[in-house]
């Protein structure tokens, strides 16, 4: 099978040699020293000014981590994490309150134009096509909140978004500044004693999102975060939590990259979304840490907590992924259904490469009337890389009339890779009505010559190919994000030049 | 003028020898039909000079338009105007048939030089060409052959060949799967796109088709050679007496 195994030669090679974003920042930056204990605890807590009920949450949840062990039910193999040879915070110097973009180290803007985010209020996003029927795409706007390493380092739009009544802002800042929103909603969709990672990040986050939408309202821009982890040898361990009140609609974008390390970072974040009456909350994720080389050394172990409550009757909740980074991926953006007629959604596209390991899906859990949800998952697996899907569908007795879809298609590359699927489905209610759909294929060889035979090179073959196997979950992105998604695929995918 | 040459050509697949010295030539404006049964090594020939992975040239050589067919890769031959129209055209989910012509005429031009064609010239051309095959505007916007008809799935091969304007069109068994209707229309669209630069080679096992495509020449094949090359009425010939006359002389 010459074709295949050419592709896989090539795949073989790129990888994550050709990580674009492995450039690393010069800055001082302000250290925690190493290791945990709840000094270093009470250390994050004072350098961002916490109220005392704040600190004590997590001294909690740290007492509460020494009890528990790390999770290895997943299909991922990786050597012991030394928590204690961890720096727990990190903060670009100078740590005085920035107000404004002047006042961001340039270096750290820099980064953020290499990355190609625009942190200044730009309104237009260059090269993009208006959507059909939007009369003016240079009236699109993102307002973005950039992570750097802890601490959220800019917030574009602020003023804007308040007028609407929104907030956004780093939850540092609203720890403070919006103490009865953040004491009543966090921890109240993934609770400090949930698992390990999601206990250790409530002991030590250091910074996230904070999203408020007022009733009835409909956020007037897109909310963008872009994660970047720079230091060496530090966890990042960010929180984001998204409240959208009765009847209020808005869409989050999340991504995220990394320096090219040798040695793992880890990466442990947890959201919470929660959706209230009528509430819509749509979560898009384009995650691309630093994978590791082309021999499997270094990379992000990336082991995120999300979770969404559609709390309110006939809300929903709606997660996007497109995951293309990281050595180690765990992750199951899930939805509780509580409310009824709540509907949750999952539309997953995971590519792995390389070495890299995926073990991600997501939990529906029934437990209001006429509750659906939605899952399309689409992995493919290229190189050595293994890919799994995990889900959980279940119905509790109470849920009458629950309902969901879940397929799963996995695509292979060569033959040195696998596809797993791993669907765990509860029904305790008779009228639970589920669908599971599971289809495992290669590339063929057939197809890819047809392709070549009208003009393709290898490359583009595979990328036109592979595009078209996710297209029902690019569909779901927002649009400057679907265009950024499909040229990462092609990239992630694409061989070296001649 | 010759536009293809195959000259003594050795081909083998997994250390078995399928092609044993074949030498024909087409001139540039000729229809060509290629006829023998299973076996005789058609489909093979039309891999080899399209540069499907997996054959192993072991003597001879091909030219086109003067030029060493054998040293381009397979996407350049396109680019240079060959085109392989499938007996089985595959199926490609989530692709449309659109984007995919589009993707691919572009691909063609640019390893020519030439610019990337504009989405309005693009689609005008499309609509044009579909319209003469009967190719309905909402099968544009399907999966590059998902759910097609038999007669759709070589229908979309036509248009791809008048789109793409090759200089040498293969056709592989274009009647299999084919009721008399479908065939017809296929063939006509294959015949509008005759023309005196443009040649033709027609891969088949039966006259029928040969009846809609008439061809300047007919060569029989026979376990890997050409064993007999004649006028259109050779043909005829086959259809009434069987390839079992040639087998000994292969």
């Amino acid at each position: 099978m010459p074709a295949v195994q050419e592709t896989v030669e090539r795949v073989k090679r790129i990888d994550v040699d050709q990580y674009r974003y492995g450039f690393e920042t010069q800055i001082e930056s302000d250290k925690a020293p190493k290791g945990l204990s709840e000094d270093i605890v009470k250390f994050i807590s004072e350098k961002k000014n916490e109220p005392a009920w704040m600190l004590q949450w997590r001294l909690e949840a740290y007492r509460r981590w020494l009890t528990m062990t790390e999770p290895t039910w997943a299909r991922v193999d990786y050597p012991k994490i030394d928590f204690q040879d961890l720096y727990y915070y990190a903060a670009p110097k100078p740590k005085k309150t920035v107000s404004s973009l002047d006042e961001i180290d340039p270096e750290i803007l820099k980064t953020y134009e290499k990355l190609g985010i625009p942190l200044r209020e730009v309104a237009m996003l260059e090269g993009v096509e208006p959507k059909p029927g939007e009369e003016d795409p240079a009236r699109r706007k993102i307002a973005v909140d950039a992570v750097f390493d802890s601490v959220s380092v800019a917030t574009t739009f602020k003023a804007e978004l308040k007028k609407a009544g929104v907030i956004f802002m780093p939850i540092s800042e609203a720890i403070r500044e919006h103490p009865e929103l953040v004491q009543k909603y966090l921890g109240s969709v993934v609770p400090t004693s949930d698992n390990f990672y999601a206990t250790l990040n409530s002991a030590v986050f250091s910074d996230g999102s904070f999203v408020y939408v007022p009733p009835g309202v409909r956020c007037p821009m897109e909310l963008s975060t872009y994660f970047r982890i720079n230091e060496r040898n530090t966890g990042q361990f960010e929180r984001t939590l998204i409240i959208a009140d009765k009847g209020s609609y808005v869409s989050y974008l999340e991504g995220c990259t990394a320096p090219q390390r040798d040695e793992n970072q880890l990466h442990a974040a947890v959201v919470e979304l929660v959706a209230l009456d009528d509430a819509e909350i749509k979560y898009s994720t384009v995650q691309n840490w630093y994978p590791g080389n082309s021999e499997g050394k270094g990379g992000i172990y990336n082991f995120v907590t999300k979770r969404g409550d559609c709390r309110g009757d006939r809300s929903k909740i709606s997660w996007t992924q497109v995951e293309t980074g990281s050595a180690i991926t765990w992750k199951y953006p899930s939805c509780i259904l509580r409310g009824d007629n709540s509907s949750g959604e999952f539309y997953s596209i995971a590519i792995s490469n390389g070495f890299q390991q995926v073990d991600s899906g997501t939990k529906m859990i029934h437990l209001g009337k006429n509750t659906s949800s939605r899952i399309i998952s689409k992995g493919i697996a290229a190189g050595k890389s293994q890919n799994t899907y995990r889900g959980l569908v279940t119905a509790h007795r109470k849920a009458t009339g629950a309902r969901n879809f879940t397929a799963c298609d996995s695509l292979l590359i060569g033959d040195k890779c696998g596809a797993h699927t791993v669907p765990y489905i509860e029904a305790k209610n008779s009228s639970a009505t589920f669908e599971h759909e599971a289809t495992t294929s290669k590339i063929s060889e057939d197809v890819l010559f047809y392709c070549i035979q009208r003009g393709l090179s290898q490359e583009e073959a595979v990328g036109l190919v592979v595009n078209g196997f996710v297209k029902d979950v690019l569909q779901q992105l927002p649009m400057e994000f679907a265009v950024e998604a499909q040229k990462l695929i092609s990239i992630s995918l694409e061989g070296s030049v001649g | 003028m010759a536009l293809l040459e195959v000259k003594d050509l050795k081909v083998r697949v997994e250390e078995r020898e399928i092609l044993h010295g074949l030498t024909m030539t087409v001139n540039e404006g000729e229809i060509h039909a290629i006829m023998g049964p299973n076996g005789s090594g058609k489909s093979t020939l039309s891999h080899v000079i399209a540069g499907k992975p997996g054959y192993e040239v072991t003597d001879g050589q091909i030219l086109f338009k003067g030029e060493d067919l054998l040293e381009m890769a397979p996407e350049e031959r396109a680019a240079k105007g060959v085109f392989l129209a499938f007996q089985y055209p595959v199926e490609i989910p989530g692709v449309t048939t659109m984007n995919f012509l589009r993707t691919a005429l572009n691909a063609q031009r640019k390893a020519r030089g030439e610019s990337e064609l504009m989405v309005p010239d693009f689609l005008k051309k499309v609509r044009e060409v579909s319209k003469s095959l009967n190719i309905p505007q909402d099968m544009l916007k399907r999966g590059v052959n998902v759910g097609f008809s038999g007669g759709e799935k070589k229908r979309n091969e036509v248009l791809q060949m008048a789109l793409f304007e090759p200089s040498l069109c293969i056709l592989d068994e274009m009647d299999s799967g084919l009721d008399i209707d479908a065939l017809r229309i296929a063939a006509d669209g294959v015949n509008a796109l005759h023309s005196p630069k443009r040649a033709m080679v027609v891969i088949t096992h039966y006259q029928r088709l040969l009846n809609y495509i008439v061809p300047d020449i007919v060569h029989v094949m026979s376990k890997g050679r050409v064993v007999k090359s004649g006028g259109k009425e050779l043909a005829l010939e086959l259809e009434a007496s069987g390839y079992a006359q040639f087998e000994d002389a292969a």
